[in-house]
């Protein structure tokens, strides 16, 4: 799990971190906190999804589902074989 | 259905729900016509009250120019009031060509096509250039019209981090093998103030082959030296592929957008964008006010640098006095106060010095980027920037965030 975890953060980092002076961590707010946005959260599911080989149902992607990376493994867990 | 108490109580429980999150827009009554000095009813059925307008995109102080409104009198005398069809059947003036000629004249561009507004301009440009096999990159911050222009196009679409020339590079060559690119971005982000780095963008399309889009509505009539847009400050005029603007700012201020650029692609548009096909085109009474507006940029510089110096005042003044401001060089110019309940607070107050700016919060900027979106016009004299920059003190001294740092501030009334 702490894999998938340190996976999904630096994804996020490398792909939305906009302000380096500030520090990221499993629990900062994604959507709320307006790092990810509602199109960038489509690529980023995609992301789990190839990456996991999985297919998360979109009434499952949630904005409250994807707003920090704790709530994202868990949520990919759930998938998870 | 009727609209029974049930469908009623539906849309009740619904606005109620937003008014509770406190995210309920209210609007503000101008008794006036737009200018820098406005008489206002706030809230709903207060007495009307005069204050010092901050945040209108009014920059050359045109909305009620005396010349504007006499070409918009002839044009109404000359040509009516409406088309009273869309355009392509039987709703175009001569005008309507005379000003799609000198707005290309006056942006340098190949070819120009009305629209309704710039929102229609957007939303109708991706879907009639674009197909499945072609993708469109945006910059993260890029404006709400936009992203629903994307939403409708069968394109692929990705990201870039805002302003990021490196992820822009990165995105460029993960999507090298697509028919058609265009990379998408705002020439002025209209929350921050700043601007696109469209030099690098055009050299990074023309490495990658792909077309750059601008929209560049915060920006046309001002930015540059002779008031071009993001394009001319950047020196890279003639090398944008499309640009969007609206004449509902700086260019009179009254409706209408338009897209500008590569002559294909413009009748591309003419023949397939869906609201310039199946809408009524600009009203003859604003075409007329638009050419007027034309007329007088092209004319004289003098509203753009009085504008510019107006700018500088204010940025100048909002930083010596200690306030946090978003870096930009253009006339929107972000008080940064992180807090939501304080942007509200610092508002009213600022209301009640007789200064009218609003605040901005979640979901307008993200949570902990709270801020009072000031707007600086040509219309406003060193008077009502003195007033209005004594009010902001008085009330930042208020509220003791003068000299503070974002963290500070953060620390006083939290995030």
């Amino acid at each position: 799990m702490e894999d998938i975890k340190e996976i999904v953060l630096e994804y996020i980092i490398d792909e939305y971190w906009e302000d380096e002076d500030d520090e990221i961590t499993y629990d900062t707010p994604l959507i709320s906190g307006g790092i990810v946005d509602s199109f960038s959260m489509v690529s980023l599911k995609r992301f789990l999804e190839v990456k996991y080989k999985i297919s998360i149902p979109d009434d499952k992607a949630t904005p409250e589902a994807f707003d920090n990376v704790n709530k994202i493994v868990n949520l990919v867990k759930e998938y998870i074989d | 259905m009727a609209y029974s108490d049930k469908v009623r109580g539906i849309y009740s429980d619904t606005l109620k729900d937003i008014e509770d999150k406190g995210l309920f827009k209210q609007e503000r009554f101008i008794h006036s016509s737009q200018a820098a000095d406005i008489e206002v009813e706030f809230p709903t059925g207060a007495k009307t009250k005069k204050v010092i307008n901050m945040c209108a995109n009014n920059y050359l102080g045109l909305s009620s120019h005396p010349d504007v409104i006499k070409a918009a009198h002839e044009g109404l005398d000359t040509r009516g009031y409406g088309m009273s069809s869309v355009r392509f059947i039987c709703g175009t003036q001569d005008i309507h060509r005379e000003l799609e000629n000198k707005v290309t004249e006056f942006l340098g561009t190949e070819d120009t096509i009305l629209f309704p507004s710039c929102m229609d301009a957007n939303a109708g440009v991706f879907e009639a250039i674009l197909t499945e096999d072609d993708i469109m990159i945006s910059d993260r911050l890029v404006h709400a019209s936009i992203i629903d222009g994307i939403r409708l196009a069968p394109a692929l679409h990705d990201t870039f981090k805002h302003s990021n020339m490196k992820h822009l590079e990165k995105k460029l060559q993960l999507h090298a093998d697509k028919r058609l690119k265009v990379v998408i971005t705002d020439g002025v982000f209209s929350m921050d103030g700043d601007t696109a780095k469209l030099d690098e963008m055009v050299a990074l399309c023309d490495k990658y082959d792909a077309l750059l889009f601008v929209d560049d509505s915060h920006s046309s009539g001002f930015l540059g030296k002779t008031g071009k847009g993001t394009h001319e400050k950047y020196d890279v005029v003639g090398k944008i592929d499309i640009i969007t603007t609206t004449f509902g700012k700086a260019l009179g201020g009254a409706s209408g957008g338009c897209v500008s650029g590569r002559k294909e692609i413009v009748e591309m548009c003419r023949q397939k964008a869906r609201p310039y096909l199946f809408s009524n085109t600009i009203a003859p009474v604003v075409v007329s006010g638009i050419l007027s507006v034309l007329d007088t940029l092209s004319k004289s510089t003098e509203r753009r640098d009085k504008l510019e110096k107006n700018t500088e005042f204010w940025r100048n003044g909002l930083e010596e006095a200690g306030f946090v401001l978003q870096d930009g060089d253009t006339p929107i110019v972000p008080v940064m106060l992180f807090n939501a309940k304080l942007a509200q607070n610092f508002s009213n107050d600022l209301y009640e010095e007789g200064i009218y700016a609003i605040g901005f919060f979640f979901p307008v900027v993200p949570n902990g980027k709270a801020r009072i979106r000031t707007q600086i016009s040509a219309g406003h004299e060193m008077h009502h920037l003195e007033k209005a920059l004594a009010a902001f003190i008085k009330i930042g001294k208020k509220y003791d965030i003068l000299g503070k740092s974002k963290k500070e501030i953060i620390e006083m009334y939290g995030m």
